[in-house]
């Protein structure tokens, strides 16, 4: 089938996510939409889908207009989609997330869940899925929910599938195995559109690729283009993938590790025995496919996981068993992987959020009042000197951009007396002007001498930064590794494998 | 909230700065509160008077005859509604019928006396909803509060004006301590406050009934039905105005509460922590607050401010001795209150003035007009029903829709911290 | 976990890759412990002397079972060793548990919670009623007859609660269809139409409901609570200016004869209990069943279901959350307007103010006990119908319990096992929060 979108465009108040843009799809053909984060990807996506109704521009389906008043009309086409934040129920069986919305249904109106156990177990076969129809979806690990997803699209015969950044979640070996089952599904006729902002999968699997930037079709490009002109298309400038540092100067050790174990509110080892140090001036990574205990390790730090053993100490202070107040008290900065959710409080002023984690006392609470001079001034300063970009102090963090609700969250804990900085994802979901932004302050505290943390899933970032990296899989830490080590390298540690020159 | 990843990021719009000023205020009056405000009272009202000349007698002899003699029956309507309105704001604010203004502005006064345990309590329920928490359980709190301060009051023997001030302490400490198990309960446990709350509403009702009819503990010695004896004369609230009206000096309690709450809430570092909690707990625990006891204190507020407005009902409005339906429904009002008010100090006051208004103007309708007092209480809930919808005030009265960014009426947030 | 092994070490489930460890949970251990202390002190400290009479049958039964004679005060010292005991039986699970499968740890603490609830309960009846007799059938009886009402209401709420929506208004609702119920059959002389009335009225709060909340996007609760005062307020206005002027013909309502089931009503005691009810009684049962099995094998209850979980992800399968929402919560109202008619239908025959007296929130109560499960919702509601019906019963004979802390119980239990017992309940994940698309 082949899918074609004319002059869609689509606004939300004053911001125009799609502006005319067109694409066509031919049947059997692996078509990447690649951009940045933010560029529209999801949004044209989702007005396909029949989740947004677009202002303007029309989509077809072998020629035919279509209009779409639901995601239920795009099935009905044939469209099928895979989404990033994947649309199971998690306390369903898969076979209950496959039939629902086409539920059979035998004698009496009884759900029919023979027929859509067969259903399953019949596609999942086709592909060598494995999958279990009657596994709550919540219990399964993300690869396989994927794969859910991709048997609920099939199973109601997709002719166009549409995958949102798949890859985010994914292992590089399994990633590998989805662009498999991509090519298989393309062979077959499908036609596919591969939404992703990775130019190395861009290149492996795709047949053509558009380049969208702010919310406008930038340009076509052959699989054969090299890393750099994709880039270049992408963000619209001459990309500094690499970060400018000197040579770290590592003094003594500082954050001391010592067999750490996280347990969960179910009862498993999320983080199992984990040690590791990091020296003064120097910025440990931490990499590793999202998921496999790297937040849970960082949040047991923080004195923010509840049930944990083993030892971590600062400088030769026990951090272990502290509240959340007296680690940061002792010197640690903490900027969460999730903003929005962990870092900041939304309604606040950009003010009230610099002195979030300094509400008990000095310098902006005296007696048990605030200060509000004084936070005003300090809020200015920082507002400055950290480029946060709104019309004042009194702006409420929510209405910021997501790359200046990070300033706002990196100058508060920069502006505390540090002894460690712990950085979690640190550029998801921001602009690329901000994220170099990041990534310089981060040398910088470095090279001011104090340990850095670094928590990413992103390959680029963390050898962009890293001095040394720690790789983590299903909880423990395959092996640290000095930060020029070599991609595949990190890619096979990373699927839990430690290569035989890597030494613990 | 899996429905927030498909908003688009928020850019600041460009246009709304170079507006000129005069239009952005009027732009502000229209689309603001205030004018939602006074159109939903306006609303509520007209829905009420719909009501009363229903159920009017001399209307339903007129619409007998409705298609003979039509200017009948909307007499008798106007009659009927603007006799019950009149009725309301004689009772509530000035008598003009009276020929001095001393007794012409009494029942303005009694307005500020049923105001009085509606503003404390809609500001322990306000205080509430600010840290994310729903306080339903204002009857419970009122209840033991009630009982600890009329027991003070009736059965201590102290000096004046200290007798008060102990009073008024039991009562207080009464209402934190029953508030302050659900905050407990809530944080050691994550079991969900309304529930909670409503649970203890009547574990203290059946409580104090228990109390007020077993002789030793609070009924009264003579008596046979559940009441306590009256309170000494040490230890109730001084006229504020003089013996000819009703107004005591709760009130000034009142406005000192107003005001406590506002620095709280506004200007002091307990309450950024209380507002950093209601409006997104997973930060307020990552900047290293401890959420659990935040809700415990503000529990333990809460229930105070509550409190007192039990005990402005024993040592106030009814100091004649209580029966266990002292709370007067004020527990509930109180919620009504607060949203009206929308969760801000001053905003509670007003509200609590105009609901004070309604409780006393009611009372003279019923009296002098033969309308049930009920139709108070429906019109304040209409009130708060279309207050929390403005999308539908608008569209009721054809007004633009000014907003796209939907406004937050009310910043509650029951969100639950993870449980990690 | 699952016991499939048919899988690929890919589709394995991640618990079964990461090593597991044990979390003990101290709560029942001290919540039976706290119950044992007040059986020690009011069974044995305060034991009372006397033999108490359990009557099984009345002298209506067919089948007649004799009398069962207990000595109050040895079955109190028994009974408070046996309830050490079990809870020295929670107290190894909790310990122990590990060396046991989870499925076999469960079964042993809901045995010894159920024995444990059922020997509290007979000691204390036979301390209650030492040197009287208490009538087994009648207890139970009015057990169900109280009940009724929160069973209705329960079942609103649970649909409800599934669907996304939650529903405080569920005392509105009972409070509207009270009263529609006892007008409509008044004026027509005719219980059925008061029955239709009685939904329609449950209908109407719902509609409100789920206006405010799924249109105009007031939290859920706040709408709710302000429902219950609205309602409250109308029926009240409504019943002073129209019902009291002609009670003889608007608020005279024909009850509902009590209708024996031929056969079933003569099985020794379950059957007095149960089946010589009345019509709205025997729709109570259907509804049960029915919303259990709607909900778990249909595919209305599946689209109900993933709603109310994560709608997003229905709306992406073509399921129109807010019309599913709407029309669901409307359901739940007609549902609970049934609980209302119950009021004025078939306990009483004529509208008083306020005359569900806060039923609406014990059967939310029993929504969140029950754990948004319409089988266990209906048993909450029975252990809180027993637990009232058990005050009148001890009322009649002289308790020596004052009635106020009889009329507590229900509550302390419902505050207890929403922190104790029940611990994290977990309701449906999107429950209360609004829908919005783009």
């Amino acid at each position: 089938m082949q899918l074609e979108l004319r002059g869609i465009t689509k606004r939300f108040g004053a911001l125009t996510a799609n502006d005319h843009i067109d694409l066509v799809v031919a049947p059997g053909e692996i078509h990447c939409l690649l951009g940045e984060n933010g560029a529209g990807k999801s949004t044209l996506m989702n007005v396909l889908y029949g989740l947004y109704q677009a202002d303007d521009g029309e989509i077809l389906l072998d020629g035919i207009v279509q209009h779409f008043e639901g995601p239920g009309d795009a099935m009905r086409s044939g469209i099928g989609m895979v989404h990033q934040h994947f649309m199971l129920i998690p306390v369903f069986t898969v076979a209950e997330n496959v039939m629902l919305g086409h539920e059979q249904t035998s004698f009496g109106g009884r759900l029919d869940l023979d027929a859509a156990r067969k259903r399953v177990r019949e596609i999942s076969d086709r592909f060598g899925f494995s999958v279990d129809p009657d596994a709550i979806v919540g219990d399964l690990p993300v690869g396989v929910q994927q794969r859910v997803e991709i048997i609920k699209a099939l199973s109601r015969d997709a002719k166009v599938l549409v995958f949102d950044e798949p890859t985010a979640v994914l292992t590089p070996q399994e990633t590998d195995e989805l662009m498999t089952i991509m090519r298989q599904l393309r062979d077959e006729g499908t036609s596919i559109v591969f939404i992703t902002h990775k130019l190395r999968e861009v290149r492996e699997v795709a047949d053509r690729i558009t380049v969208i930037r702010l919310g406008k079709v930038v340009g076509e490009a052959a699989p054969t283009a090299s890393n750099s002109e994709l880039a270049a298309l992408m963000v619209g400038r001459a990309v500094e993938l690499v970060v400018q540092k000197d040579v770290a100067r590592p003094g003594a050790p500082a954050l001391v590790v010592e067999n750490l174990d996280v347990i969960d509110a179910n009862g498993l080892k999320v983080v199992n025995d984990v040690s590791f140090a990091v020296h003064e001036g120097e910025i440990l990574a931490i990499a590793g496919v999202q998921g496999n205990g790297q937040t849970e390790l960082t949040e047991a730090i923080m004195g923010l996981q509840p049930r944990v053993n083993g030892r971590v100490s600062l400088g030769g202070q026990a951090l272990t068993g502290l509240s959340v107040r007296r680690v940061l008290d002792a010197g640690v900065g903490f900027v969460p992987e999730d903003r929005t959710e962990d870092g900041l409080v939304a309604e606040m002023t950009i003010a009230e959020n610099l002195m979030l984690d300094r509400s008990h006392g000095a310098p902006f609470v005296a007696r048990g009042s605030l200060r509000r001079d004084h936070l005003d001034d300090f809020a200015e300063d920082k507002k400055k000197e950290f480029d946060i970009r709104a019309q004042s102090v009194s702006t409420p963090a929510g209405r910021l951009s997501g790359g200046n609700q990070q300033k706002v969250v990196l100058a508060r804990e920069m502006s505390r007396d540090l002894k460690l900085l712990i950085a979690a994802q640190p550029t998801r979901g921001i602009d690329v002007g901000s994220i170099e932004f990041v990534h310089k302050r981060m040398v910088e505290t470095r090279d001011a001498g104090i340990p850095v943390i670094v928590v990413s899933t992103e390959l680029d970032e963390v050898v962009a930064l890293a001095d040394r990296i720690a790789v983590m899989y299903r909880g423990s830490i395959v092996g640290i590794v000095p930060g020029d080590t070599p991609r595949d390298v990190l890619g096979l540690m990373m699927a839990g494998e430690r290569p035989a020159e890597v030494a613990a | 909230m899996s429905a927030q990843t498909a908003t688009p990021p928020a850019t600041n719009d460009p246009s709304s700065t170079q507006q000129p000023r005069a239009n952005a205020i009027l732009k502000e009056i229209v689309n603001g509160n205030v004018l939602i405000t006074v159109l939903a009272v306006f609303l509520a009202l007209l829905i009420g008077g719909v009501l009363i000349a229903f159920s009017n007698e001399d209307v339903q002899a007129a619409a007998g005859y409705f298609f003979s003699r039509p200017q009948d029956t909307f007499v008798a309507i106007w009659n009927a509604v603007s006799g019950a309105y009149v009725a309301l704001f004689q009772g509530s604010i000035y008598n003009f019928r009276r020929d001095d203004f001393v007794t012409a502005i009494r029942p303005l006064t009694d307005t500020l006396t049923y105001a009085a345990p509606l503003i404390v309590a809609g500001l322990g329920v306000g205080l509430a909803f600010r840290v994310g928490m729903f306080n339903i359980g204002g009857r419970g709190q009122m209840l033991i509060a009630a009982a600890a301060a009329g027991w003070v009051g009736f059965s201590f023997h102290l000096p004046w004006g200290v007798h008060l001030v102990v009073a008024v302490i039991a009562g207080i400490a009464g209402g934190a301590l029953w508030a302050g198990i659900v905050g407990l309960l809530k944080a050691r446990t994550g079991a969900h406050e309304v529930i909670l709350t409503i649970m203890l509403n009547y574990v203290a009702f059946y409580l104090v009934s228990y109390m007020l009819r077993a002789p030793g503990l609070l009924q009264a010695p003579d008596q046979v039905n559940p009441k306590s004896p009256p309170m000494l004369e040490t230890a109730i609230f001084p006229p504020l105005l003089g013996p000819a009206y009703k107004l005591h000096a709760g009130f000034i309690l009142v406005i000192l509460a107003t005001i406590f709450v506002w620095w709280l809430l506004n200007r002091s570092s307990l309450g950024f922590r209380f507002r950093a909690v209601g409006e997104n707990p997973n930060a307020a625990r990552v900047a290293g607050m401890d959420v659990k006891n935040i809700y415990v204190y503000a529990m333990l507020v809460s229930g105070g401010l509550l409190g007192l407005a039990g005990v402005m009902q024993v040592l106030g409005t009814v100091p004649t001795g209580f029966s266990s339906g002292i709370d007067a429904g004020i527990g509930f009002d109180a919620i009504t209150v607060a949203l009206l008010g929308r969760s801000k100090p001053w905003g509670i006051f007003a509200a609590g003035v105009l609901f004070g208004a309604f409780k006393a103007g009611g009372y003279a309708m019923q009296a002098s007009q033969g309308v049930p007092v009920d139709v108070v209480t429906i019109v304040q809930s209409l009130i708060v029903l279309f207050i929390a919808a403005p999308p539908l005030v608008r569209a009721i009265f054809f007004l633009p829709d000014g907003s796209r960014r939907r406004r937050r009426t009310t910043p509650i947030v029951t969100k639950e911290v993870e449980a990690k | 976990m699952s016991t499939s092994t048919a899988v690929t070490p890919d589709a394995t489930p991640v618990s079964a890759t990461l090593e597991s460890t044990e979390i003990r949970s101290w709560k029942a251990t001290i919540a039976l412990g706290v119950f044992v202390v007040v059986a020690l002190l009011l069974f044995v400290v305060l034991g009372r002397d006397g033999a108490t009479t359990f009557r099984l049958s009345s002298e209506s039964d067919v089948v007649q079972l004799a009398d069962w004679v207990l000595p109050a005060r040895s079955t109190g010292i028994t009974v408070t060793v046996l309830l050490a005991l079990l809870t020295a039986v929670v107290a190894v699970l909790t310990v122990a548990g590990s060396r046991l499968s989870a499925r076999l740890r469960r079964v042993a603490l809901a045995v010894s919670i159920v024995a444990f609830t059922f020997l509290f309960l007979l000691a204390f009846l036979a301390w209650a009623a030492a040197g009287e007799s208490i009538p087994v059938t009648g207890l139970l009886l009015g057990t169900v007859s109280l009940s009724a009402p929160l069973i209705f209401g329960a079942l609103g709420g649970v649909i409800s609660e599934r669907v996304g929506v939650v529903n405080v208004a569920i005392e509105g609702q009972l409070l509207a269809g009270a009263f529609c119920a006892a007008l409509v059959a008044s004026i027509t002389g005719n219980p059925f139409a008061g029955l239709i009335a009685a939904m329609v009225a449950g209908v109407l709060v719902s509609f409100v409901l789920a206006a405010f909340s799924i249109k105009y996007l007031v939290d859920q609760v706040i709408v709710g609570v302000v429902l219950n005062v609205l309602v409250l307020g109308l029926t009240s206005f409504l019943y002073s200016t129209v019902l009291s002027q002609d009670t003889q013909n608007l608020n005279t309502a024909p009850r509902f004869p009590r209708f024996p089931i031929p056969v079933l009503s003569d099985i020794p005691i379950v059957g007095p209990v149960l089946f010589r009810q009345t019509l709205i009684v025997y729709l109570m049962y259907i509804a049960v069943i029915a919303v259990y099995i709607g909900l778990f094998h249909t595919k209305w209850g599946l689209r109900l279901r993933a709603v109310g979980e994560h709608p997003q992800a229905a709306d992406t399968v073509g399921i129109r959350v807010n019309p599913t929402r709407f029309w669901n919560v409307s359901l739940a109202g007609a549902v609970a307007g049934l609980g209302g008619a119950y009021f004025t239908l078939d306990s009483v025959s004529s509208f008083g103010k306020d005359m569900t007296a806060g039923a609406g929130f014990i059967a939310l109560a029993a929504v969140i006990f029950g754990r948004w499960n319409p089988i266990r919702a209906t048993f909450a509601a029975l252990l809180f119908g027993f637990a009232t019906n058990l005050q009148n019963v001890l009322g009649a004979i002289g308790s020596p319990v004052p009635s106020e802390f009889m009329l507590m119980l229900p509550y302390v239990v419902t505050v207890l096992a929403v922190a104790g017992l029940v611990g994290y309940a977990r309701g449906p994940a999107a429950s209360g929060k609004p829908y919005i698309k783009s």
